[in-house]
């Protein structure tokens, strides 16, 4: 594992991030959270990432993908959470999209997958309910086998980036309950499905949400996504992977939130000088940089560890979810304290970091979830 | 990397069959080895194993071999502590010389400074103190006042230094002495080596809260230095003096790198010391540590020292990779002594009241060790510039904040 950036890596890296940055990335979202814009985010820009070719990156290329991984992946998120760009590549692509390359059968791929990446079809993952946290075995949808198919009744609740998707993988129970690993089934279910309806949830971070009610939704056999009460592994692992990614937006985030923040500190002139010259702010900013720092390596390793498959690599994407939730969080709060008052205003453009940050924490686990499952899976 | 390859059956040839030989002995399993005029002896093969190194430049592997290192690239000697590792060998020798004045004399030393020191370091002939701090100039150590006088050849010491690192087993000193006190404080610094075996310098070890003496207090009263051993000509001191606290950041962060619980019980079922250390003291249900509040401290050292770990070696492989250092380097000995000093308030935690014990009865020496360590850990943030230092260097010169 070289937790280092290879020539071509470095290019992407750069390309993404002049592609966020390329216009003010932050009144854009300002504006599409302003005026309720119906789908809230650019489609067009979508399309432009697709063709661009980095939907397709965490693909085989059997699949039609370029073959890429995770080292790779971080790399657009961290561009994509500079500039907190609301378009669904983590939900679309590394949720659902992976759950279809990894789950689905040769049809399921030609009528998902392909348009998926290239940005025609929108995919998202139902996996959560109301109050259950974080907990995979606690899914929203129950499916009833009844002949030879399954009835689906349930709500899933902030599925991301699911308003105005075109299908949904979704995580349902046929046996056993909350707790159990066995007995989760996933189903791929176009959006025009009977009995399915979708509403839009509006978030503090103003990205994309939706509440999804499944009222004896009908499947075929054919719906199901891997096999029938082996849900659990499929989903565990393309959660570990689309936690990597929005660890590297976290990164992305915090890296710009904090870079504001020192701007601030250099222009803001109090008591006839610089308020960055002030020991007290230096030192706290100098905190905030040996975080960052931190997480950066723990992005890198995660996405390696994926990519090789390490042993180790889910403790890796929890150490990374875990330090990113918090010192995210810190950052964003800091930088608004930092800001002093316009900080606190919603004309500046800072305090948008402090509340995706918050959205970021509590997707995929917080902190203290990703602790626990790493001491967990380290055997105390 | 063929040639590294090539070096690893060298050296594996060398430290399994003829080390054995020229040693007449199995090598000495542990202990730091300082060298000196008077060496103390952790194992009685020590000073044999540094030597039989030396004669191979392995005690600094990466010198040139003209002044006795071993000409290793940095890849290779990468492979030499792997195997030393492997093999259950301690480093041969420890010190300032090989960590601290080495590296400065290599990039400031003159052809003959380099010629009469060097060697005497990696052969461990020599062991050297730090005469930096004094009594009023420790993080503002420019405004020293230990003074440097010419006589001919010569220079007259006067004045005190004061937190020199184990002065009273060393030999030679290398430190920084005013040579002249108009101008900016900066300007008139004179980095010079000195004998410390003369009526002139008197030693006097310092007693700390954890009971030991690694520092000392040393007092000059018209000692003598030659001309000869100034480096980088007169007044020119504080530049190489800042050049070898850079090496003495690297040093320290090292030390403190992940894992460096050194009296960790042996590795249980986790392989975490301080998760095995928590079972042992709080006890275990259904295979987790008994008490969830303190094992969620264990989670999060045990994060943080991963984080670390990782970051160091982001910042091996940026170099490896023939990128320059980072700015990711600058947070190394802040992060790895507060790091410390964490991880052993913790284990003190873990003890409970067994953590009371200063001697006697009623307490395992582990118990009374990791005491010991705790206290001596409260110096980490102080010692080789305070964390606010760190602080202000990194707000400076990486994050370009203003004076």
């Amino acid at each position: 594992m070289q937790l280092v950036l290879t020539e071509d890596q470095t290019l992407l890296a750069r390309t993404a991030h002049d592609f966020i940055t390329a216009s003010p990335p932050i009144a854009r979202l300002r504006k599409l959270r302003d005026t309720r814009d119906d789908r809230g985010y650019a489609l067009d820009r979508f399309t432009r990432m697709a063709e661009l070719g980095w939907t397709s990156i965490p693909f085989s290329e059997q699949d039609g993908g370029l073959g890429m991984g995770f080292a790779e992946v971080v790399l657009v998120t961290e561009a994509m959470g500079r500039g907190l760009a609301p378009e669904p590549y983590v939900p679309s692509i590394v949720l659902a999209g992976r759950a279809v390359a990894l789950g689905g059968s040769a049809a399921q791929k030609a009528s998902w997958l392909g348009p998926a990446m290239a940005g025609d079809k929108i995919l998202a993952l139902a996996h959560t309910r109301r109050r259950a946290r974080f907990d995979l075995t606690c899914v929203p949808v129950r499916a009833a086998q009844q002949g030879g198919g399954f009835r689906l009744t349930g709500q899933a609740t902030q599925v991301w980036g699911g308003h105005l998707a075109d299908a949904y993988v979704v995580a349902a129970r046929t046996a056993g309950q909350d707790g159990d690993r066995d007995g989760l089934t996933l189903f791929l279910v176009p959006a025009q499905a009977p009995g399915l309806a979708s509403e839009r949830q509006h978030r503090v971070d103003s990205l994309n949400a939706a509440q999804l009610t499944f009222e004896d939704v009908e499947l075929r056999e054919a719906d199901v996504l891997g096999g029938v009460g082996q849900g659990h592994a499929l989903l565990t692992r393309v959660v570990d992977e689309a936690t990597v990614a929005l660890a590297g937006e976290m990164l992305g985030g915090m890296a710009e939130a904090f870079d504001r923040t020192l701007g601030y500190l250099r222009e803001r002139r109090q008591f006839g000088v610089a308020i960055g010259s002030f020991q007290a702010l230096k030192h706290r900013a100098a905190r905030l940089y040996i975080e960052l720092e931190l997480s950066r390596s723990t992005v890198m390793a995660a996405a390696r560890a994926l990519d090789a498959q390490r042993a180790d690599a889910a403790q890796l994407v929890s150490l990374a979810k875990a330090k990113l939730s918090e010192a995210y969080c810190l950052v964003a709060n800091e930088a608004v304290q930092l800001h002093g008052g316009i900080g606190m205003t919603d004309e500046h453009d800072i305090g948008f970091f402090l509340k995706r940050a918050r959205a970021c924490e509590m997707t995929f686990g917080d902190a203290a979830y990703h602790r626990d499952r790493f001491a967990t899976l380290g055997g105390y | 990397m063929t040639d590294v390859e090539s070096v690893r059956g060298e050296l594996v040839e060398f430290l399994e069959r003829e080390l054995p030989a020229q040693l007449g002995g199995p090598p000495p399993p542990t202990g730091d080895y300082w060298g000196g005029r008077n060496p103390e002896l952790p194992h009685p093969l020590s000073r044999r194993y540094c030597e039989v190194m030396a004669a191979r430049g392995l005690t600094a592997p990466t010198w040139p071999k003209e002044y006795g290192g071993g000409g290793l690239t940095k890849d290779q000697a990468r492979v030499f502590t792997a195997e030393l590792r492997r093999l259950g060998l301690p480093v041969p020798l420890v010190g300032f010389g090989i960590s601290m004045i080495g590296p400065t004399l290599l990039q400031f030393g003159t052809e003959d400074q380099k010629r009469e020191h060097l060697p005497k370091i990696v052969r461990g002939e020599i062991r050297w103190a730090q005469g930096y701090s004094e009594p009023n100039a420790g993080s503002d150590l420019a405004s020293l006042a230990a003074s440097a006088r010419f006589d001919g050849d010569q220079l007259i010491l006067d004045g005190q230094k004061i937190w020199t690192s184990y002065a009273d087993k060393a030999d030679w000193m290398f430190g920084l002495f005013r040579t002249d006190t108009g101008g900016k404080k900066q300007e008139g610094i004179t980095f010079l080596l000195l004998d410390m075996a003369q009526p002139g310098v008197e030693v006097r070890p310092i007693k700390l809260i954890s009971g030991a003496s690694p520092f000392c207090e040393t007092f000059f009263t018209d000692a003598r230095a030659h001309t000869r051993d100034i480096i980088a000509g007169a007044g020119n001191g504080w530049t190489v003096a800042k050049a070898l606290l850079g090496h003495e950041r690297t040093m320290i962060g090292d030390l403190f790198g992940a894992g460096a619980g050194a009296h960790a019980p042996t590795k249980g079922a986790s392989g975490n010391p301080l998760a095995e250390l928590a079972r042992a003291y709080l006890g275990d249900r259904d295979g987790r540590i008994a008490d969830p509040i303190l094992r969620d401290r264990v989670v999060q050292i045990s994060m943080e020292e991963r984080c670390f770990a990782l970051t160091t070696q982001r910042s091996v492989d940026t170099l490896k990779a023939g990128h320059k250092p980072g700015p990711e380097s600058s947070i190394f000995k802040i992060y790895g002594t507060e790091l410390n000093q964490r991880r052993n308030e913790l284990t003190i935690s873990l003890l409970g009241p067994q953590c009371l014990g200063w001697e006697g009865e009623g307490f395992e020496p582990r118990e009374l060790v990791q005491t010991r360590d705790w206290l001596r850990s409260r110096g980490n943030s102080i010692e080789g510039g305070t964390s606010e230092v760190q602080l202000n260097i990194i707000a400076k010169h990486v994050l370009g904040l203003p004076d």
